[in-house]
């Protein structure tokens, strides 16, 4: 099956840009004329890894594999790992710090949701290694 | 309810045109992860919180306005990027639970 692959560097100090890749892919999806539904899921679970990668792993890769039927999202961090999974999946849980909660980020949602929106989601973490986040999108 | 009639039951002042002229959905909140999670798409956001990615958040999770309360001014970067993507913006001296209140 043929498909639209697009990588994105997220830049690990930069919270003003933080989402621009998550927007790109969402105007890409949004020209192919993907439906809707697909197209915020994709957006907010992409966004959510986006600023991840920001706040706890100094930025990283977005790869990115559209297909006629949904979309595969690799995210691809170097920072510190993630010590509990099950912990991190828990809504409300943060390791983030006070001045990120300042911007609005840190509620402890950024896995759940990632969880809620995509169909399918893997985490391949190695303390002091790196991150690893796949998400994947059906059309439904 | 119409956009019009909310901006005037706020007495909200306009920073950025809303592109819908009809609002049904709603949502308060200021974590913009909670927003995401549960904002209804076209909704109008009721918040306090000021800066650039509330614009980013607006745009991801398709909200169609957001309502600044408690007399937050929006930074210059956050009403560019509301006009840009067709968010409307406003800004209201009511609290988030005034402004729901009004809502009919």
């Amino acid at each position: 099956m043929t498909s639209i692959k697009q990588s994105y560097i997220v830049d690990g100090n930069d919270f003003i840009s933080c989402g621009h890749a998550s927007e790109a892919v969402k105007r890409t999806l949004k020209e192919l004329g993907m439906p809707s539904d697909l197209i915020r899921r994709v957006a907010i679970a992409m966004y959510e890894g986006e600023i991840n990668m920001v706040i706890h792993a100094e930025g990283g890769v977005a790869d990115v594999e559209i297909f006629s039927d949904g979309v595969k999202i690799y995210l691809r961090d170097h920072g510190k790992g993630i010590a509990d999974i099950e912990q991190a999946m828990q809504e409300g849980f943060s390791t983030a710090t006070d001045d990120i909660r300042e911007l609005g980020f840190g509620a402890g949602m950024g896995l759940p949701n990632m969880k809620k929106y995509a169909d399918e989601m893997e985490i391949d973490t190695e303390i002091g290694v790196g991150t690893t986040v796949y998400l994947g999108f059906k059309v439904r | 309810m119409t956009t019009k009639a909310l901006v005037e039951s706020i007495d909200a002042t306009l920073y950025a045109p809303c592109a819908k002229d009809n609002i049904d959905a709603f949502y308060v909140g200021d974590f913009l992860s909670r927003v995401m999670g549960k904002a209804p798409s076209g909704c109008a956001w009721i918040t306090v919180m000021n800066n650039i990615n509330v614009a980013g958040v607006g745009v991801l999770a398709d909200v169609a306005m957001i309502v600044l309360c408690e007399d937050v001014h929006p930074a210059e970067d956050l009403i560019e990027r509301c006009k840009t993507e067709n968010i409307g913006l406003v800004s209201t001296k009511l609290s988030a639970y005034e402004v729901c209140r009004n809502l009919k």
